[in-house]
């Protein structure tokens, strides 16, 4: 993260607005909620886990806590990552009803944070696609360009869903 | 004011249960002839405080129940009452019922009132009739007490005339103390007259302020002990010399009185006898006392300790990355640096250690729920039956300790109801008529052994054979090596109980008891001779946050294996493997035939070794249950820390957890007996 991007951080979000980091996937812009961001390394190999869902790419050590890794372009269906020095790994802190969590994504390459207002910011069109829509917070323009918001804790508590449906079957 | 007091219920809840398991163990070591009376002191010292402690929460029926239980115990202690047999029952029996209250209370559910009033009756009668000599026949039996009984313990203590000297050093007032605060504490004690002497002030030209050059002698009088008196001084016990003596008689013949300290200006000349040396002595060693007292624990949630043990795990694995590191330097810096680094691992192993053993916790706390349950059961069952505890102090993790009481209880109701023989039976057979349990606890190498022996009938081996049978378990006319004959009733659907009994035929067997050892890492044993007993032996790790384990390689992956759980690691040759009909692959090892479970097809990771000459086989066992599971290699032996995969994730099928190598990266930790499951599983859907 850059100073500039940091000193953006520190200002305090007004109601009406919220900082958001963007990152890009493919030829599209997605973004989250800055706060919930604990930390953007690249990537390093992972542990697979035995009998994990295909976009569950394995576990790898955080200081000490084990975080398990998401491939979202996997995730989203549109092919997966390439494991380059460049790939990056964003690492979420996420508010499930059985506690914190901390999830690491894998995406193409971290962007920038920018501040989005209420205003900016239009709820998803129903989607009909493969991914079910409804981790999508919305939709905001920035620069001209659309971002897609996600809203971090319906797309992990989708995944921790799968985890025990999988440790159910067992 | 509102104040919240549910802070402290927990506290006193917590603090309660302890006592009244120390209760519970003191009246079991009581003997009816001659009581020890710090025995009866140490119980009555108990009721009391849980009485303290209810009537301040307002828990007015523990408080009133207690009452009573104390008045029971003072005319015990006080040698007014014989202790008979029926005594020590009737007070077990009040102690279950306490511990029902406090329950109740805690859980804010109701408490059989009935059976409360009834112990608390009998309790009343007992006092009534026990009293020596004629007061029993006018003493009528006590009203049960009012909530107003609630000031009673202190009428307990006398009336006392204390006479204190009391002499701040020059920098008193600098430190911020409160001498107005002290006086007032003083006074709400009893009645107190101040005595002022002005001696050591110097003149108006020297006198610095802020120097306190007064010094005061008090009398009090009042019904507080001298503890309680310390306790008004306590934070002012190093700026000052003071003196706290009794005064024993005649109080008032020497001393010129006043009532009232601001008043007093003039000079008094007259000093109390004592020399002021002998006077600093008594006030160190009584500030010392009080230290010692209360410093020696305190209480510390589990989960700080968790924390600063996952701290110490990640400053372990730090330092093991920079010996690392350290190994390939080169230059005359190189050398100071290793040095520096393995003293750097010494310390760190200590650390380690040490925040390990904060967890640790006798194991008393389990074998002290014995005694109880061999008295109760074997008057139940009508057996003569004696336990021996040894090893008491030896120290385990808490959360193993916690785990292990249920399946040593089971352990213990069976050797009382099956093991241990009806007196007749012994006596028959030339056995002392009281049979004898003993659990036994020792440390051997990074394990606990805890065992439990009885010197019953033994193991009927010839039964136990025919009961599998009977069940399924083994073929008509399977021949069984005599030694695995015990080991058949750990299998699952197996128990000889005849008939259920309450005792020990409660739908749970020794397979529950096995696999409840098995999950803590550990495993169970067991002897026994026809005729002279039989002996179970659990051996446990000390801790469940590190595990000794087994490297090995498949692919580029690495998983540890529990050390507990390897039999042998072979290399198998060319042809020495058959494939069964719906069995998979199996081996013959020792005279067995094992299957083989490719680690590799089970996780879906490309291996190194396909063919079984390539690679190696580790025989493991789990839930008595062998398999070979096919690795690439062995890499090393190690112990690690164990870190828990549910955090983030959840539970996978075969992992136990995660831990993290030297290097930083995360390795798998295997779960055998779920493993097994896993390959049974994937076996099936095949």
């Amino acid at each position: 993260m850059t100073a500039e991007a940091a000193a953006m951080v520190q200002e305090a979000a007004t109601p009406e607005s919220q900082q958001v980091l963007t990152f890009t996937l493919g030829a599209e812009s997605y973004g989250v909620d800055i706060l919930r961001v604990q930390e953007i390394r690249g990537w390093t190999s992972v542990t697979r886990i035995p009998q994990a869902p295909e976009h569950v790419l394995g576990v790898l050590n955080l200081r000490g806590s084990i975080v398990p890794i998401i491939d979202l372009r996997r995730r989203f269906g549109i092919g997966e990552a390439a494991f380059t020095p460049l790939t990056v790994i964003i690492v979420l802190l996420v508010e499930l009803p059985g506690g914190r969590r901390e999830f690491g994504l894998v995406v193409d390459g971290v962007s920038d944070v920018v501040d989005i207002t209420a205003a900016n910011m239009k709820p998803p069109p129903e989607i009909g696609g493969r991914v079910d829509g409804d981790f999508l917070k919305g939709l905001a323009t920035v620069a001209e360009a659309m971002v897609i918001l996600l809203d971090v804790d319906t797309l992990i508590s989708k995944e921790v869903a799968l985890v025990a449906v999988e440790e159910h079957e067992h | 004011m509102s104040f919240d007091l549910d802070q402290f219920h927990e506290a006193f809840f917590e603090e309660s249960f302890e006592a009244i398991d120390g209760m519970e163990a003191a009246l079991l070591k009581l003997d009816v002839g001659a009581p020890a009376p710090d025995l009866i002191n140490t119980i009555f010292r108990t009721a009391h405080s849980i009485k303290g402690g209810s009537g301040m929460f307002g828990f007015n029926e523990i408080m009133s129940f207690t009452h009573t239980l104390e008045t029971l115990l003072d005319e015990l202690r006080s040698g007014n009452m014989d202790l008979k047999q029926s005594s020590i029952d009737l007070l077990l029996k009040s102690v279950d019922v306490l511990k029902d209250m406090l329950h109740a209370v805690q859980n804010k559910t109701g408490v059989d009132a009935q059976v409360v009033s009834d112990i608390q009756f009998e309790l009343e009668l007992v006092v009534v009739q026990g009293r020596k000599g004629g007061s029993a026949a006018t003493a009528a039996p006590e009203a049960p007490p009012s909530p107003a009984g609630a000031s009673q313990p202190e009428q307990v203590e006398e009336m006392t005339t204390w006479h204190i000297g009391f002499e701040p050093d020059p920098g008193f007032l600098q430190q911020g103390n409160d001498l107005f605060g002290i006086f007032a504490a003083l006074q709400a004690l009893g009645s107190l007259s101040v005595e002022l002497d002005a001696g050591d002030l110097p003149d108006l030209e020297a006198l610095d302020p802020q120097d306190c050059r007064l010094r005061w002698q008090l009398e009090l009088q009042a019904d507080a002990s001298r503890d309680r008196i310390e306790e008004v001084f306590a934070w002012v016990a190093d700026d000052c010399r003071l003196s706290i003596e009794p005064v024993s008689a005649a109080p008032e013949t020497a001393t010129v009185a006043s009532s009232n300290a601001e008043t007093v200006v003039a000079p008094v000349t007259s000093l109390p006898p004592e020399p002021p040396k002998p006077v600093a002595a008594v006030a160190e060693e009584s500030t010392r006392m009080a230290a010692g007292s209360d410093a020696t624990s305190i209480r510390v949630s589990i989960e700080k300790i968790d924390e600063l043990l996952n701290t110490v795990g990640e400053v372990v694995i730090t330092q093991s990355m920079l010996t690392q590191m350290g190994e390939g330097m080169e230059g005359p810096v190189s050398e100071r640096l290793r040095s520096g680094l393995s003293q750097l691992e010494r310390h760190v192993r200590e650390l380690q250690e040490s925040v390990m053993r904060i967890r640790m916790l006798p194991i008393s706390f389990v074998f002290s729920r014995f005694p109880r349950l061999v008295r109760d059961l074997s008057q139940q069952l009508g057996k003569k039956i004696e336990l021996k505890m040894t090893g008491e102090q030896t120290e385990l993790d808490k959360t193993v300790l916690e785990r292990v009481g249920d399946p040593l209880v089971h352990l213990v109701r069976n050797a009382l109801d099956h093991g241990i023989e009806s007196a007749e039976r012994r006596v028959a057979s030339g056995k002392p008529a009281a049979g004898t349990v003993h659990l036994n606890a020792y440390h051997k190498g990074g394990a606990i052994i805890i065992e439990v022996s009885d010197d019953g009938a033994g193991l009927d081996r010839d039964r136990i054979l025919a009961k599998a049978r009977e069940k399924g378990l083994i073929g008509a006319d399977e021949v069984i090596a005599e030694d695995a004959i015990v080991d058949l009733m750990f299998l699952p659907g197996f128990s000889t109980a005849e008939k259920t009994t309450d005792v020990s035929g409660r739908g749970v067997g020794m397979d529950v008891v096995r696999r409840n050892i098995t999950e803590l890492g550990g495993y169970i044993d067991v002897t026994s001779t026809p005729g002279r007993g039989s002996r179970f032996t659990i051996n446990l790790p000390l801790t469940l946050a590190i595990v000794d384990g087994q490297s090995v390689a498949v692919g580029s992956e690495t998983y540890i294996v529990p050390l507990v759980t390897i039999v042998e690691s072979l290399q198998l040759g060319r042809g020495t493997s058959n494939r069964l009909v719906g069995q998979g692959e199996v081996f013959s090892f020792r005279g067995e035939y094992v299957p083989i479970v490719r680690l590799h097809e089970l996780f879906d990771v490309a291996p190194r070794a396909r063919e079984l000459h390539e690679g190696l086989i580790m025989v493991v066992e789990g839930d008595g249950r062998k398999v070979g599971l096919f690795v690439d290699d062995l890499l090393g032996q190690q112990q690690v820390v164990i870190k828990s995969l549910e955090t983030n994730y959840g539970r996978i099928g075969g992992i136990s957890g995660a831990t993290i190598l030297g290097e930083g990266t995360v390795a798998l930790i295997l779960d055998v007996p779920g493993l097994i499951r896993l390959a049974a599983d994937h076996l099936a859907a095949a």
